[in-house]
């Protein structure tokens, strides 16, 4: 496993979002992520997880707090939002790969249209990612052709291929049979070996405890725990944190 | 012949009920079959179709200027050839295609029937009637050339050779209406199917990005462009299309900018434009609501911009789940079209209707009414299969398949 470096790529300060319909999801939540780690955010239905993560590339916008990410200070300003999301990567519960698209095109979508690149070399990338993710014969197919893995799969060598220095993952497994699950995180946990910083929301207790370097429990909107996940799973600090462990394993 | 047999058993006849069903079925269609081919052959004078052919295709359209008509038919022939062709040489990358399967002969079979029997019946020259003949192997040619060597086309030259359709339009409205060194035929000059086709096509053409804008501006969260365009909608949608087209001959010179609408032919063409464009409005919302969530915050969270996103991920996928209805809204568009008429321009109906009223023609509205009736459904028909073939190659769930 990679160590993390000193480089601080996301810290977020007491962060507290109302939705529009009045709801409090986040109260003050805080986390800072060091470049090439792993965190994995764990937390009962509802905590508000995905809500926290999805502010780090401004798909949710918040009232009070602060976010930086790589070094850029999120705020309002659109170009700002532009700068963090080529360098912010998501993988979603659902995959929500482009149904209309051959799953080559899904990938070169966004480097081509966003960072200007020329077609032909981001094809040539794009095959060597889907190679990585163990699906380069699955190309020319629609994503309506592949199992939910190999949807999955794609989705983070869509997210790849933007070449992020973050990637967000909100359940990448949940919504996956169980067969399906392992193809998954193993693809995850070739990528935590990399330079790459990841954050991924997951119920999957031995993704965390074997290749997290650091395991955060979110409970009503905050922050609750943040340890190594050897000291998150065997001697927690907080009353909240064992009473989760309890329920989940 | 023996299995032939044991299936209309089986299909038709399967039980005392469905028996008798079958029969007072077949006996009621035969029954309708009969008198009309009794009233078609024995009693109609097809003499008023005959002689008002010419009428009935383009009106008034002086006959020495009419071969820019033949041209464009010509041009617009071609193209259609070498679409079909390009389209039948590139099939999608996840399917295998043929190059000609057996849907393709029996749609050129039928053509050529058409191109034979229908000028014939009608009459015409044979000067004409070759004319014809000409077109059916120019499309046929075309087909087979875009068919043999289209497939060494690159994507960018498929790309300009897609641009020629917009420029044919254009070149064609040139065409119709002189300009460009040609002598001036004024809109109040064309009528008949070259009317209802002008005026159909200009409307689903506009009525589209209009239509689409509108949809946008009515799910956008800036209040004043989704309560512009919610009256917009609600307002025409309230109102029925023939007092709209009264409305517009009458206002519509001082709403448009100078020059746009001089004529009565471009003002009903604007009202049906801004008509359809209401109703397609409705069509691409409910294409838009079908899209999730998901799909645009995967595209913009890979950093597209909010109109790149929608060029590329949201519009697609809404187009193609509203393609059904909108295609449905331009049938009745080319259906409402015949409107006109009331507002005095002589499209089809209209030309219809002074030929109705000629004495040497008296009576004879069974005949002139179904030639419309078939001129439309042949349209109408035209524009279905046409949709039919786009929904298949667009569908990303649909089974390989050689069509
Ligand atoms: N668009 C919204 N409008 C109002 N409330 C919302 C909205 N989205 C989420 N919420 C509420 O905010 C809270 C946090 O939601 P969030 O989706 O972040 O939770 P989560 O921890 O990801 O839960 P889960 O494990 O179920 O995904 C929930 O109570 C949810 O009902
Ligand atoms: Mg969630």
């Amino acid at each position: 496993m990679s160590q993390p470096s000193s480089e601080l790529m996301i810290e977020a300060r007491a962060v507290e979002k109302w939705y529009p319909n009045g709801f409090q999801a986040l109260r003050g939540a805080s986390l800072t992520v060091r470049r090439g780690e792993v965190v994995v955010i764990m937390g009962p239905s509802g905590s508000g997880k995905s809500t926290f993560i999805r502010t780090f590339n401004a798909l949710e916008d918040f009232q009070k707090g602060s976010i930086t990410v790589d070094g850029i200070v999120l705020s309002n300003d659109l170009r700002n939002i532009d700068a963090i999301r080529r360098e912010v990567g998501m993988v979603f519960q659902q995959f929500n790969l482009f149904p209309h698209l051959s799953v080559l095109d899904n990938l070169t979508l966004a480097p081509v249209l966003v960072r200007k690149r020329p077609k032909a070399e981001v094809e040539k990338q794009a095959r060597a990612l889907l190679e990585r993710v163990g699906i380069a014969e699955q190309a020319g197919k629609y994503p309506g052709q592949l199992s939910g893995g190999q949807q999955q799969r794609v989705a983070i060598a869509r997210a790849l291929c933007m070449e992020p220095r973050i990637l967000l993952f909100d359940e990448p497994t949940s919504a996956l049979d169980p067969e399906m699950v392992r193809e998954v995180l193993e693809v995850m946990q070739d990528l935590a070996a990399d330079d790459i910083t990841m954050v991924v929301v997951t119920h999957e207790v031995k993704f965390a405890r074997h290749v997290a370097h650091r395991v955060v429990l979110m409970a009503d909107g905050e922050v609750v725990e943040e340890a190594e996940p050897e000291v998150f799973f065997t001697n927690p600090s907080h009353e909240r944190t064992r009473r989760f462990l309890d329920q989940i394993l | 012949m023996q299995v032939l047999l044991r299936r209309l058993r089986s299909e038709l006849f399967a039980t005392p009920a469905d028996g008798a069903l079958s029969v007072a079925l077949i006996t009621l269609l035969s029954l309708g079959a009969f008198g009309f081919l009794r009233w078609a052959l024995t009693q109609a004078q097809w003499a008023v179709v005959k002689v008002n052919s010419t009428l009935f295709a383009v009106g008034r359209y002086p006959i020495e200027q009419q071969w820019r008509l033949w041209l464009l038919t010509a041009l617009l022939v071609a193209a259609s050839g070498a679409t079909w062709g390009l389209l039948r040489a590139h099939p999608r990358p996840d399917r295998t295609g043929v190059l000609w399967p057996s849907n393709d002969r029996l749609a050129l079979a039928l053509l050529a029937l058409i191109a034979l029997a229908v000028p014939f019946a009608l009459g015409l020259t044979l000067a004409i009637q070759s004319r014809w003949w000409g077109l059916l192997l120019l499309l046929a040619l075309c087909r087979w050339l875009a068919g043999r060597y289209g497939a060494n086309l690159s994507p960018t030259g498929r790309r300009l050779a897609a641009l020629v359709w917009p420029l044919l339009y254009l070149g064609g409205m040139a065409l119709i209406s002189g300009g460009l060194g040609l002598v001036g035929v004024p809109p109040s000059e064309w009528g008949g199917l070259l009317l209802t086709l002008l005026a159909s096509s200009f409307a689903i053409l506009l009525c589209f990005p209009i239509g689409v804008l509108l949809a946008l501006g009515r799910r956008s969260e800036l209040p004043l462009l989704r309560w512009g365009s919610v009256l917009y909608i609600e307002f025409i949608r309230g109102a029925p299309l023939i007092t709209l087209l009264f409305l517009g001959q009458n206002i519509l010179g001082f709403l448009l900018p100078g020059g746009l609408a001089p004529e009565r032919v471009w003002r009903a063409a604007w009202v049906l434009t801004f008509f359809a464009a209401a109703y397609l409005a409705e069509a691409v919302r409910s294409g838009l609501a079908a899209v999730p969530r998901g799909q645009l915050e995967a595209a913009r969270s890979l950093g597209l911009s909010y109109p790149k996103a929608l060029q590329h991920v949201v519009l697609p996928q809404a187009l193609r789940v509203a393609l059904p209805a909108m295609v449905g809204q331009f049938i009745s568009l080319l259906q409402d079209t015949t409107l006109l008429s009331l507002i005095g321009l002589l499209e089809l109906l209209g030309t219809a209707r002074t030929v109705m009223a000629n004495p040497a023609f008296l009576g004879r509205n069974g005949e002139v009414y179904l030639t419309l009736a078939v001129l439309f459904w042949g349209c109408c028909a035209a524009l279905g299969l046409g949709s039919r073939a786009l929904e298949r190659r667009l569908d990303p769930h649909a089974v390989p398949s050689a069509t």
